[in-house]
């Protein structure tokens, strides 16, 4: 076909354009005159020159003039500008434009004409931007060109049906049947359909060799996947044609060498991918269409060459069909081991792709995955980042009782040398497997020491609440913990949550650091100066956070009680502090200065040593040993910190007692995620709820498990209630929506309403997309307020996006499972 | 499906762009920004995939053209390898030995050899054969009704 030469003469005029100041000026010429051009009447250079607006458009330039252009050349009896208008229309008219609606009567002929291959513009156009007035108005038209044309057409007619099965759900029944019919279509030698499922007459239909059906099948088999995907009646009726995709997908891996269709000695990959996806979704969750194709499953998983790419893809799809249909344990067991092939390709993507399906499967034949166990790890040493990130979810989910010790110096050896932004994830995974699997305490303190220098910057904030509690547990290893952390805090100050612990330590334990026995690691002389020196650096360090030196003043305190000859040393670092410009700091500074000085005969006993924490206790009243409220002392101030702080600070709370502290409270309420140390709520806490009034109440973690209903089960997406009593009025709601089709619902929002005299307060949702097939849920909390007791409903409004149509839909819940 | 097609230079310029999604201008022109500083970011060695917001991401390098699809959760990424290849090779025939220059100066017929191979998003036909025996002969058809500057009328040939 000739060039263009109008329309690369522009586009050699604006690339020899030195700068971009020059490139937009040939631009704005040349637009000028197309502007132009298209004002005047027919002058056969038409099509020249929206393709040179195209071009322009490409580059990034404003072009939306030439909409109606579009508009005009599609109507054209000129097959050229046919052309160039219909690549226009999909180019600069989507469904958003007002314009698109004009080309619908255009299409609408197009489809029509006598040359296939204008309906073939019409056809892809539709394919490609089609708006769902323009396919609802055009579905007979394509439903029609279905049922007779020649092949040609009708592949491109059944995809312009996928097309619009999807912007107008309801429009699948239209295309059932002829869906059903088109399967019929057969090459690779004659076929005979039986069938009373369509009430065309179709049975004994027997197709000749011909050319181009495997394009219709195709197209037929994307058309079935689409419409089994969205309704679940029509896939109970397709399930009858099991059998016959069986013998196509048969005659594909059996057949002779086809030289049309051959990739690399695939016999049309393409369409075995789809066949095979089409029976994953048929076979799911059904015996029967199960055992129909498990033989085809066995054949193809064995007998594909898998040097090649092309033949990967078709066996990954295999694995992928066996993984999920209810298949017999010696095919699963092939699919594994495929898989465990795949992980030692040479390949990276093959690599990828193999770890990618382990996880989907780790969860139910764990076993078969723990086989591969070693080469995951291995993985681990990959450049790659995404073949990383995989081996490492992977690897966390192989953890288990009887590896973590191996495990656990695989992962700290990749902690330490792992890319940035998985380092996060990395020591969060490692923490979890070594609270599940630790097989002893002093092993799980120095996980986590380890842990923290190497990564400390990008643990997560409550790993330092956590790991205080951990300590305190353990106090047959405090001497040990306070030994090992006060070397690694004189090494390095700079990871913050090391640091903050330490001090902690050091400021509970300082006296076992200075009796320098220590069973565990070899002693080491250490002076009350030199522990005071070293908080010291960590109290004037540029690089600690203001919660460190907070931790460390605090450590430094508690000191005062533990260590007999310094005392006078941190009375006057006290002071000092008493004009530090961070309030925070300087408060403190000035209530310890108070301590000595008006109250020192309370001093011992406000810092004793912590008591064991206890987890998840309900309501506790904090415990804190010999605890008179000290709340006539210090001033009820509400301090506005971070959030984040306030986990921080939940520690510090403990150390004095009393919990005067209380304002403390609503900043953890606006946090809903509470680590496990609890809040101090002391009865005293109770009396200042009542002088600060309007507070939220302070979820308290119940013993009693929290009831849950199901409430909302439908298309897939299910939502269940959990309610939890805070308070004599007040209740916290839990709603977690679950995803079991397999499309990705994004976009989505919870609204509630409640009665009028009940006060709703709904947190942050987790998230607001779900995954398919139940692979993550999203939580959100309510907090229902119902001072006067009356009866409970509420009505909630669910709204989401699937497969880009938006589905609404509202419940009503009258009646709260309570205790 | 895949949402939609890019082809880009080594520096970044775009010269070829299929959406089969509905997207605002605005919203296309920062999804291209960000892939494109995304996959370019990437060292040669690494894997062929990513994931990029809700969709993946695959993508090649030929010459000094990338090709980068989108497709959805449930496509297969391999199969979308073989897609972008087979499209190369099409390109490379319908060109004889294609290189980037052959498709800057004749984009509107590299989209015309992409519509008849990919519609909607899905391939349409599998066999390479019969993609390049119809745009041939749409090309003649469209040849026999070109007129050239001020002489023949055309002839509609069916």
């Amino acid at each position: 076909m000739s060039p263009s030469v109008p329309l690369q003469e522009m586009i050699r005029a604006i690339r020899s354009a030195r700068t971009q100041c020059e490139e937009r000026g040939v631009i704005q010429r040349e637009c000028a005159a197309i502007r132009a051009q298209f004002r005047q009447a027919d002058n056969g250079g038409r099509s020249h020159n929206l393709a040179k607006l195209l071009y322009v458009h490409m580059l990034g330039y404003p072009a939306h003039f030439g909409q109606m252009e579009c508009v005009r050349m599609i109507a054209s009896p000129r097959y050229s500008e046919k052309r160039v208008g219909y690549l226009g229309a999909m180019m600069l008219l989507d469904e958003k434009q007002d314009a698109s609606l004009l080309i619908t009567n255009s299409i609408k002929n197009d489809l029509s004409h006598s040359n296939q291959y204008v309906q073939s513009l019409a056809l892809c156009t539709l394919a490609c931007m089609g708006s769902a007035e323009m396919c609802r108005d055009l579905a007979p038209e394509i439903d029609r060109l279905l049922r007779a044309s020649n092949s040609y057409i009708k592949k491109k007619a059944a995809l312009c049906a996928v097309h619009i099965v999807r912007k107008v759900q309801d429009l699948g029944e239209l295309f059932a049947p002829t869906a059903r019919s088109l399967l019929a279509e057969k090459n690779h030698g004659k076929y005979i359909l039986n069938d009373t499922f369509t009430d065309t007459c179709l049975s004994n239909t027997v197709s000749n060799e011909c050319n181009e059906s495997p394009g219709v099948l195709h197209g037929a088999v994307v058309l079935i996947t689409e419409l089994c995907g969205q309704n679940t009646e029509t896939l109970e009726k397709f399930r009858k044609t099991v059998p016959d995709l069986v013998q196509i997908m048969k005659g594909l891996v059996i057949s002779g060498y086809s030289p049309e269709h051959d990739v690399a000695g695939i016999s049309d990959p393409f369409l075995q991918v789809r066949i095979l996806r089409l029976l994953r979704i048929l076979g799911r969750n059904n015996e029967a269409a199960s055992d129909a194709m498990n033989d085809l499953l066995a054949q193809v998983a064995t007998n594909t060459d898998s040097t090649k790419t092309v033949g990967n893809a078709v066996l990954y799809e295999t694995v992928l069909t066996v993984l999920d249909i209810k298949s017999e344990s010696g095919l699963r067991v092939l699919a594994v081991n495929i898989l465990g092939r795949f992980l030692l390709n040479n390949d990276r993507n093959i690599r990828y792709i193999a770890m990618t399906s382990l996880q989907k499967i780790v969860g139910t034949d764990h076993n078969a995955v723990q086989r591969h166990r070693g080469t995951i790890v291995d993985c681990l040493k990959d450049q790659d980042a995404s073949v990383k990130r995989r081996a490492l979810e992977l690897s966390l989910a192989l953890v288990s009782a009887t590896n973590i010790r191996s495990m656990m110096k695989e992962l700290l050896l990749f902690l330490s040398s792992c890319p940035p932004e998985l380092k996060a994830e990395a020591a969060s995974g490692i923490f979890n497997a070594a609270e599940r699997y630790a097989p002893s305490q002093r092993w799980h303190i120095d996980t986590i020491l380890h842990v923290l220098t190497t990564a400390g910057g990008d643990v997560r904030d409550e790993t330092v609440p956590n790991l205080i509690q951990l300590i305190t547990n353990t106090s047959e290893l405090h001497c040990y913990t306070v030994h090992k952390l006060y070397r690694a805090l004189l090494k390095d100050i700079s990871q913050q949550s090391l640091v903050q612990v330490a001090c902690w330590c050091i400021g509970e334990y300082g006296d076992l650091l200075v009796k320098g026995e220590c069973q565990e690691t070899e002693p080491v002389q250490v002076s009350e100066d030199d522990i005071l020196d070293a908080l010291e650096t960590v109290l004037q360090s540029h690089m600690s956070s203001p919660t460190t030196r907070g931790f460390a003043l605090t450590a430094t305190m508690k000191l005062s009680t533990r260590i007999t000859d310094n005392v006078d040393r941190i009375r006057s670092v006290v002071s000092i502090y008493g004009s530090c410009i961070d309030v925070e700091l300087q408060q403190r500074a000035v209530e310890y200065n108070a301590l000595f000085k008006k109250y020192d005969h309370m001093r011992a006993a406000v810092l004793e040593r912590m008591p064991v924490i206890e987890k998840n206790s309900p309501g506790h009243t904090n415990g804190v040993s010999t605890g008179e409220p000290v709340k006539e002392l210090k001033p009820v101030q509400v301090k506005q910190g971070e959030p984040q702080h306030a986990a921080n600070q939940v520690c510090d709370l403990l150390d004095l007692l009393g919990g005067s502290e209380e304002p403390q409270q609503p900043q953890l309420a606006a946090c809903s995620v509470v680590p496990a140390p609890p809040i101090s709520t002391s009865t005293a806490g109770g009396d200042l709820l009542d002088l600060l009034g309007g507070l939220e109440p302070t979820p308290l973690p119940l013993l009693t498990p929290a009831p849950t209903m199901t409430v909302y089960e439908k298309d897939g997406v299910t939502l269940t209630l959990s309610c939890e009593k805070q308070s004599d009025s007040g209740l916290m709601v839990t709603l977690t929506a679950s995803n079991s089709t397999d499309s990705n619902i994004s976009g989505f929002t919870l609204q509630a309403a409640v009665p009028k005299s009940v006060q709703l307060h709904m947190k942050a949702p987790s998230g607001d997309s779900l995954p398919p097939s139940d692979t993550a849920k999203v939580t959100q909390m309510v907090v229902l307020n119902n001072p006067n007791k009356v009866n409970l409903k509420m009505r909630i409004r669910i709204c989401y996006t699937i497969r880009g149509s938006t589905v609404q839909d509202t419940i009503q819940i009258d009646s709260f499972p309570t205790h | 499906m895949m949402q939609f097609m890019l082809l880009f230079s080594r520096q970044g310029k775009l010269r070829l762009q299929k959406w089969y999604v509905p997207l605002s201008d605005k919203e296309k022109k920062k999804i291209t920004r960000e892939l494109v500083q995304t996959v370019l970011a990437r060292k040669p060695k690494m894997c062929s995939f990513l994931e990029w917001r809700d969709l993946k991401i695959v993508y090649k390098r030929y010459a000094s053209l990338y090709f980068c699809c989108a497709i959805e959760d449930q496509d297969n990424e391999l199969i979308t390898l073989e897609i972008i290849h087979r499209y190369v090779e099409l390109l490379d025939k319908y060109f004889g030995s294609v290189c980037e220059l052959d498709i800057i100066f004749n984009f509107e017929k590299a989209y015309f050899i992409l519509d008849e191979f990919l519609l909607g998003g899905e391939a349409q036909e599998t066999s390479k054969k019969n993609v390049l025996k119809a745009i041939e002969q749409a090309d003649l058809l469209q040849e026999s009704q070109i007129e050239d500057w001020g002489s023949l009328p055309n002839e509609e040939i069916l």
